[in-house]
């Protein structure tokens, strides 16, 4: 990490409290592999990893901090900056794909001005590419955060835009 | 007590985005407010098994009467409820409008359900369901009246092989890590789906956990082990819940733990969430994972069976693996090899999607032909489309063309084909599909997917990406069909683990079938499926252009001028080559 980077990182980051990732740790310190179950846990409990939350489960856990890094950017699901009220997953797997699933991510990256994994500087909305969902028979399919949109079009990625504008932040 | 009514709803993944939960408050309020005495039960099923594979036509809805018997209506909206409650239930009458056509039956007919034969008809979060479909007799079977050698003996005696793809005989597997020694072993569900396309596994966690939980104790007592994971992908939220449900409430009732029913068997078993890593389906990553690494798979042998979770022996099947093994238990052997071909016995269920009239799950007997699959049971190509391609296997499969459509679907035959059973995605494709194109798909895929440790699949799969894409833009060159060729066999014999031995497989597959559609990118600079989009001009075909102006209608950026009983105009400065039009022309009058 160049210094620019780490400290725009260091800027990002707000104010942890660390006695919620310790909550987490204490429930896990005793299960063998432990480490991504506590991992996933405290994503689940900040919505993404803070840097110092990573530190002080390496210490916690005993582990260097570089094989927690290994293991959060092994996986695509770990998140190591903060996320978006809203996130827009759309389904690009083989029945997607071949139902037009691509031009339903570039829509969204034209309407939204972000690309592959990106959050919008207002952190309203995280877009990403998912493999497969598992809903093939509603190809091509979108979801914001829990809400399923089946049979996409184009002009429904207008629509779903101008609905989750309406939606209050909280 | 007066008659009984069953109300199934299509509980699965699927059937919950299409409305399901709307669907069945509707019913409790309406059931409530008529002061009808009715038991509503919670169909299990899952998208597309859901409804017994028509999750398409979700919200289904079964009710089951003593007098008008079984009647299924689909796409049931919370509005409509209380029409089929005030007319079927309180006035017997059935609203044959409403419903499922025909094809439904031809659909279930088809069939042979015996895996998923729990799916769609219990409540997949009650025992007492399960107990009453003979749960936990095979079991108890093995407990009370078999050895351990016994069981593995007869589950070789059935034929069985891995249904996570690779097809290696279950039983010997089991012996296998039953012999190793060691008297502290493991078992792991593979329940990690990452294929695009396959939904099998999910399905019959949504729908039938108990039937996994009973495999596995079935296998742990074979091996003489007493801990098990499940390794289950964190993106299927319903099926975690319902698996950890399901296990609660076997450790409740005592069908978990220490002593299991007094049978003095030991047997615990924990959930285990992976976390987005296609590669964690191979056993060896797939065990690093659970250790809390990376998941990078490691060169075999030692294979798990001798070495595996945390140094000690361990058996991996996938989880339609193991919701075979109690039927073969409760039915025998014989019955079990008496299904499928010679070389593939029982059933195989298929997760058939893409360019087919009715997409969902369809479980048929192995050695079915794939034309029968996609025409019997799917109903055909949709919008009277030509059939291309289907694509078997996900990403490590291939793609089978028309002419070869009578392959049987089983382990050795597709093999044969140049594609593979792999999870049992069928992926249908027609003329709009570029082959081209699906093979950089796929690639792109396995490539983002790979684990990076082995050099071949690391950088061999980003070089044949590049290649892929540069002749989808219309810059490649006639030598590049056969670096591709070279590639995808070194690859294949390098890499380290199953993904990258199979990953160029999409690849070989497509030049060997379809290698005119590569020249035609390469040396026309054309797209025979009009569907890279660097090479298309669009334009309307007169000729063929009906005047109906559905292609208007699906422009987003109104390119298109028509009017009634006039042919389209395109106005290319406008268009943005999104291919609305092209994919809402039925008459091929775009490209």
């Amino acid at each position: 990490m160049s210094e620019a980077v780490a400290q725009q990182a260091e800027e990002q980051e707000p104010e942890v409290d660390l006695s919620i990732a310790d909550k987490v740790i204490d429930k896990y310190i005793d299960l063998p592999g432990n480490l991504m179950p506590v991992l996933q846990a405290v994503q689940d409990e900040y919505g993404y990893v803070p840097r110092k939350v990573a530190e002080h489960v390496a210490e916690r856990l005993n582990v260097y901090p570089s094989q927690i890094y290994g293991v959060l950017t092994f996986y695509a699901q770990f998140h190591l900056k903060p996320r978006g009220r809203f996130i827009i997953r759309v389904c690009v797997g083989t029945a997607c794909h071949v139902s037009g699933a691509p031009r339903i991510v570039e829509t969204f990256f034209d309407k939204l001005h972000i690309g592959h994994a990106e959050t919008t500087p207002d952190l309203r909305y995280t877009f990403e590419k998912v493999a497969c969902l598992g809903a093939c028979g509603m190809a091509p399919l979108a979801m914001v955060n829990d809400d399923t949109f089946g049979k996409m079009t184009v002009q429904k990625v207008d629509e779903i835009i101008a609905e989750y504008n309406q939606r209050p932040m909280k | 007590m007066g008659e009984a009514i069953k109300i199934l709803i299509c509980q699965g993944t699927g059937g919950i985005s299409a409305g399901a939960k709307k669907v069945e408050a509707e019913f409790r309020r309406v059931l409530q407010e008529k002061g009808v005495d009715a038991v509503v039960g919670k169909r299990c099923e899952v998208i597309h098994t859901g409804c017994r594979g028509l999750c398409a036509n979700d919200v289904l809805v079964d009710i089951i009467t003593d007098e008008q018997g079984r009647v299924t209506y689909d796409f049931v909206q919370p509005e409509e409820v209380e029409q089929i409650v005030n007319e079927h239930i309180v006035a017997k009458t059935v609203i044959e409008k409403r419903k499922a056509k025909p094809y439904y039956n031809t659909f279930v007919d088809a069939q042979m359900r015996v895996v998923m034969s729990g799916c769609g008809q219990i409540n997949p979060e009650s025992l007492d369901a399960f107990l009453g479909e003979d749960g936990f007799k095979a079991i108890e079977k093995c407990v009370k009246s078999m050895k351990p050698e016994e069981v593995i003996e007869e589950v070789k005696k059935s034929g069985l092989r891995g249904r996570g793809g690779g097809g290696f005989p279950t039983g010997m597997k089991w012996s296998f890590c039953k012999a190793s020694p060691g008297d502290h072993k493991y078992l792991i569900c593979n329940a990690d789906e990452g294929d695009p396309g396959a939904f099998m596994d999910r399905s019959l966690l949504e729908g039938d956990p108990y039937c996994i939980i009973e495999g596995m104790m079935v296998a742990a007592y074979a091996i003489g082990c007493d801990f098990g994971y499940v390794y289950v992908r964190a993106e299927y939220p319903l099926a975690v819940q319902r698996l950890q449900r399901a296990i609660d409430v076997c450790y409740e009732k005592g069908y978990l733990g220490q002593n299991i029913q007094g049978w003095g068997l030991n047997f615990d078993m924990r959930i285990k969430m992976g976390a987005g890593a296609f590669v964690c389906g191979e056993e060896t990553a797939l065990m690093a994972s659970i250790e809390g690494q990376r998941g990078m798979s490691r060169p075999r042998p030692p294979f798990p069976a001798v070495r595996g979770l945390w140094g000690k022996p361990t058996n991996i099947n996938n989880v339609e693996t193991f919701a075979n093994v109690r039927h073969i238990i409760n039915k025998g052997a014989a019955w079990y090899a008496s299904l499928g071909t010679e070389t593939t016995k029982g059933t195989k269920i298929f997760a058939v999607t893409g360019k087919v009239k009715h997409t969902g799950l369809v479980e048929v007997p192995a050695g079915m032909t794939v034309r029968a699959v996609l025409y019997d049971v799917c109903g055909g190509i949709l919008n009277n489309r030509k059939f291309k391609a289907v694509q078997a296997g996900g990403p490590s499969g291939g793609c089978i063309p028309g002419e070869i459509l009578d392959t049987p679907v089983d382990y050795d035959s597709l093999i044969k084909a140049g594609a593979m059973m792999g999870s049992g995605g069928l992926v249908v494709m027609d003329e709009t599909t570029c082959m081209v194109d699906v093979a950089r798909f796929f690639l792109s895929f396995t490539r983002m997917e790979s684990c990076g440790k082995c050099v071949p699949c690391r950088i061999g799969l980003k070089v044949m990406l590049d290649i892929l894409e540069r002749i989808t833009e219309g810059r490649g060159e006639l030598s590049d069909i056969d670096t591709l060729l070279d590639l995808g066999v070194a690859i294949k014999k390098a890499s380290l683990c199953g993904l990258g031995q199979t990953a160029p497989n999409p690849i070989l597959s497509t030049i060997n079938y379809f290698r005119h559609e590569y020249e035609a990118h390469i040396t026309d600079k054309r797209c025979p499926s009009n569907s890279c989009k660097e090479l298309l001009l669009w334009q309307i075909v007169e000729d063929k252009c009906v005047k109906c102006g559905a292609c208007k209608k699906a422009c987003p950026v109104d390119a298109i001028t028509w009017e009634k009983g006039q042919i389209a105009f395109l106005d290319k400065e406008k268009c943005t080559k999104c291919k609305s039009c092209y994919d809402a022309c039925r008459f091929m009058a775009i490209e």
